[in-house]
């Protein structure tokens, strides 16, 4: 058992699963799944559904921050790859076409590529602080991905595009695969190779890295590639989730989602050692917690206060000192010897 | 003069115990302070040292024990606490406000007011009374930042008196010092010592603790050896109550420099007229395989920025590099890895460990970074490796799974020098690898260098202690004031001779180097 909740995701899991049963008492059919020709369907397929976009977003984002950077840019950088895409299949003659839809695909993912290495050379080359670096694209991005629509919201009709975000497979949500696709080849790139561990190294102590002949320019500059990469295939699938490029609504906020997220799963924005499982609940939390508002009926205009208020309990809960203090404050009331904090030493 | 046991103690510490998750840190220890005496507390790394300081200064709770203040019994929740105990501590790394001026330093918390506001120029006035009083005349406006480590801690000893207290720890102060600056902080502390104050001094140089002590209290594995007046404790008594055994290791090393050395063979390295523009002037320096190089010289002579440039830490900007014979390009780290050329800095918590990662991790890296991320080391591989160096450098705890800044400076010590050592490199530079560790971690590598010198290793080894350069290294590199003043050969000279070779104003005895001195 202490073992258990020594674990270092013990938190994040027992936050996300609060919010669930939360969720469940105010109405059971919260963790309902039906089928209906072939296919789940219910409040918890839908998170798994939605939050895909922010999977692929916050695991770039977890890399970028383990190297001591953030990466502001992603929400443009998922409005560029969805216009890129969108202007590609309604300027061809058969936007239904399989092979026009995945060149699409690949030019949308490509394009938000370069940009996210233009971002790691803004902070491994020219050395700009991150928060800089990435606020150029943040905010040229939309720009960017205006001008390739021309200034209007591209809307298209085309149906293997339309599967990408909303298609099933084997009962579950096509989007849901490609997240966790995208989980497993990020977490086997870096733990089963080097990249991993470097990143670290890198993210703990920089000088020291450099010194031991670790090759920090190439590994930072990676990560924001990376995180481009993944923030374009979250545009490709937020666009086909509506059908539409919209240069100003794509991923508006996600980079704050984002961070959250990596930070709910335990990965200190002080970068350094990251967990991308940590990642995926803090997704699943941020998910579940949007649909709470909506399932609970939440007003609108004051879901944005319930949210955070939501998430300062989250995070104090999921923080050492808070649970230090409720402990010892337990304690006392019990007219017990106060602990000695075990944190000291560690 | 040395106070007498008779006068009654400031601090009383009875039967302290601190555990950590799996480890005693310190044992039913006792500790007295009296005032008006400096007292040091010695001991390994591990021994509980810094557990003690920080038990006093309220970092760390105790477990059991009593903690009494100038008659007071105290439970210390924080530093406050000590600190309103009358407890002041002075650190290594100076722990004020660098972006504030000295005199706000000074005064901070305590500032002179005038009908309810600061008056400045009043508080100016004072910092600068109680800095007068420590013999410092500097600028209270000036920014502490602009001040050198040797100020900054004279500043917080000020900052101290400020705060009326009574008991002063200095955790180290001198490790960062040149040896004038030693002085004025010594003529400090022994001036607050005949004012009453107790000082508490923690240092790694023994020479300094008999310079300035009258009172040793020596602790082995966390537990209490015992408490000493030092005028009656020689100096290898002391150091076998630390260690626990005798200094034969030390004694059977001396002088393993008498060694030969091929030199007529082609260097491993070698360079010509090496140096950066207001950092080193141009110098040569060759080494042959097998040969250990000492780098002697004070601080800020120029050894670090020289053993810097030909690693391409930093980069050179003028001078040739031949590594065994051919011109090498070294402007990165990199380039000297590729060459088989290690370096070891002498600031191990920024340049060197990794904190966060593990020990196992810490001493791979140096293997996976010159593989590269693709090819990562194996489990197999890495467990093997570290195995093996754990045991051949006695690593401990030898636990390869431990956060790397959790171990002691020693065992961090020997944690880098694996790494290095695990790359397999033809050239190793050790800029102060014995500073700030313990006698027998220094003892153990002191050994390991010799004894991979003799395997065919080459080594270029700087540190303060002169001792120390002149029993490992077979030839001596002289610097002062940021040039190469000449070379010795080490088994000719004494370390009387190294110190009038770099106090001397004009260098006559020369040995093979090229450019004279006027």
């Amino acid at each position: 058992m202490k073992r258990i909740i020594k674990h270092r995701l013990f938190w994040p899991i027992a936050a996300l699963l609060v919010l669930i049963v939360i969720n469940t008492i105010a109405r059971p059919s919260f963790i309902s799944v039906t089928v209906q020709g072939g296919q789940l369907y219910g409040p918890l397929i839908d998170i798994l559904r939605n939050s895909a976009p922010l999977m692929l977003v916050a695991l770039g984002m977890t890399i970028v921050i383990a190297t001591r950077g953030i990466d502001l840019s992603v929400g443009a950088i998922m409005a560029v790859s969805g216009a890129v895409a969108l202007t590609i299949i309604q300027g061809s003659p058969d936007p239904n076409g399989l092979g026009t839809v995945l060149i699409a695909i690949a030019a949308g993912v490509l394009v938000a590529l370069v940009l996210g290495v233009w971002n790691g050379f803004l902070v491994s080359v020219v050395g700009i602080q991150p928060i800089i670096a990435t606020l150029v694209l943040m905010l040229a991005g939309r720009g960017i991905a205006l001008l390739i629509t021309g200034g209007f919201i591209t809307t298209i009709n085309s149906e293997p595009y339309r599967f990408m975000a909303q298609g099933y497979v084997a009962g579950f949500p096509f989007a849901f695969y490609v997240s966790i696709a995208a989980v497993i080849v990020v977490a086997l790139v870096e733990r089963r190779t080097a990249l991993g561990v470097l990143t670290e190294a890198v993210g703990i102590n920089p000088e020291a890295s450099r010194l031991a002949g670790v090759r920090s320019r190439g590994i930072i500059w990676a990560a924001y590639a990376v995180s481009g990469l993944l923030a374009g295939l979250a545009g490709i699938l937020y666009s086909s989730n509506i059908m539409a490029a919209d240069a100003n609504a794509a991923g508006l906020y996600i980079e704050l989602d984002a961070i959250l997220a990596v930070v709910l799963g335990g990965t200190s924005l002080m970068g350094g050692k990251f967990t991308l499982a940590g990642t995926v609940v803090g997704v699943f939390t941020i998910q579940t917690l949007k649909s709470t508002i909506t399932f609970l009926g939440v007003p609108p205009a004051v879901s944005p206060l319930f949210l955070a208020i939501v998430v300062v309990i989250v995070v104090l809960v999921q923080s050492h000192r808070v649970r230090a203090f409720a402990m010892t404050l337990g304690q006392a009331v019990r007219g017990r010897k106060t602990p000695t904090s075990t944190e000291v030493a560690s | 003069m040395p106070a007498d046991t008779e006068v009654p103690p400031i601090v009383q510490m009875r039967g302290i115990t601190i555990e950590f998750p799996g480890v005693k840190a310190l044992a039913g220890v006792d500790f007295t302070l009296r005032g008006g005496e400096i007292h040091t507390l010695m001991g390994e790394n591990g021994a509980g040292k810094s557990t003690l300081i920080k038990a006093l200064t309220g970092v760390y709770p105790i477990d059991s024990g009593t903690i009494t203040v100038g008659g007071r019994p105290r439970e210390f929740r924080g530093t406050a606490d000590a600190q309103s105990a009358g407890i002041s501590t002075v650190y290594q790394e100076v722990n004020l406000c660098t972006n504030l001026t000295v005199g706000e330093n000074v005064m901070l918390g305590h500032e002179v007011r005038t009908a309810g506001r600061i008056n400045w120029a009043a508080t100016h006035r004072e910092a600068a009374r109680h800095l007068e009083n420590l013999g410092v005349r500097i600028d209270t406006r000036s920014m502490l930042a602009v001040h050198s480590i040797a100020i900054q801690q004279l500043v917080a000893i000020s900052r101290a008196m400020v705060t009326d207290s009574t008991v002063l720890v200095l955790d180290e102060p001198t490790s960062s010092l040149d040896r004038s600056e030693v002085e004025q902080l010594f003529a400090v502390i022994r001036d607050l010592r005949d004012r009453g104050v107790a000082i508490l001094f923690v240092t790694h140089f023994l020479d300094q603790v008999y310079e300035v002590s009258d009172r040793v209290t020596v602790l082995r594995n966390g537990t209490l050896v015992g408490e000493y007046p030092l005028s009656e404790l020689p100096r290898a008594t002391l150091i076998s109550l630390m260690i626990g055994r005798e200094l034969d290791d030390l004694a059977a090393l001396s002088r393993s420099a008498v060694r030969e050395v091929d030199r007529d063979a082609v260097p491993v390295f070698s360079a010509h007229d090496l140096g950066r523009k207001g950092v080193l002037e141009p110098a040569d320096v060759t080494v042959f395989d097998g040969e250990v190089v000492g780098i002697a010289g004070l601080l800020g002579s120029g050894r670090t920025e020289l053993v810097r440039l030909m690693y391409g830490a930093d980069r050179a900007d003028s001078g040739k590099v031949e590594v065994r014979g051919t011109p090498a390009r070294i402007t990165t780290p990199r380039h000297a890895i590729d060459h088989r050329i290690a370096f070891s800095s002498e600031d191990r918590r920024a340049e060197g460990i990794i904190g966060d990662l593990t020990t196992a991790e810490n001493i791979v890296i140096g293997i996976q970074a010159k593989r590269g991320w693709l090819r990562k080391v194996s489990k197999a591989e890495q467990s093997a490796v570290v195995a093996d160096y754990i045991d051949a450098l006695g690593v401990r705890p030898a636990d390869p799974n431990r956060l790397v800044r959790n171990l002691s400076g020693g065992n961090q010590q020997k944690v880098l020098l694996a790494r290095w050592l695990a790359t397999a490199p033809q050239l190793i530079i050790l800029d102060e690898p014995t500073r700030g560790i313990d006698v027998g971690a220094k003892a153990d590598i002191q050994r390991k260098v010799a004894e991979l010198a003799s395997q065919g290793l080459s080594v270029v080894f700087i540190s303060s202690e002169l001792e120390e350069v002149l029993r490992i290294a077979q030839r001596v590199v002289v610097m002062r004031d940021r040039r190469k003043i000449g070379e010795l050969i080490s088994h000719d000279i004494e370390v009387g001779d190294l110190i009038d070779f770099i106090a001397q104003d004009h260098v006559t005895a020369q040995l093979e180097t090229p450019e004279s001195v006027a």
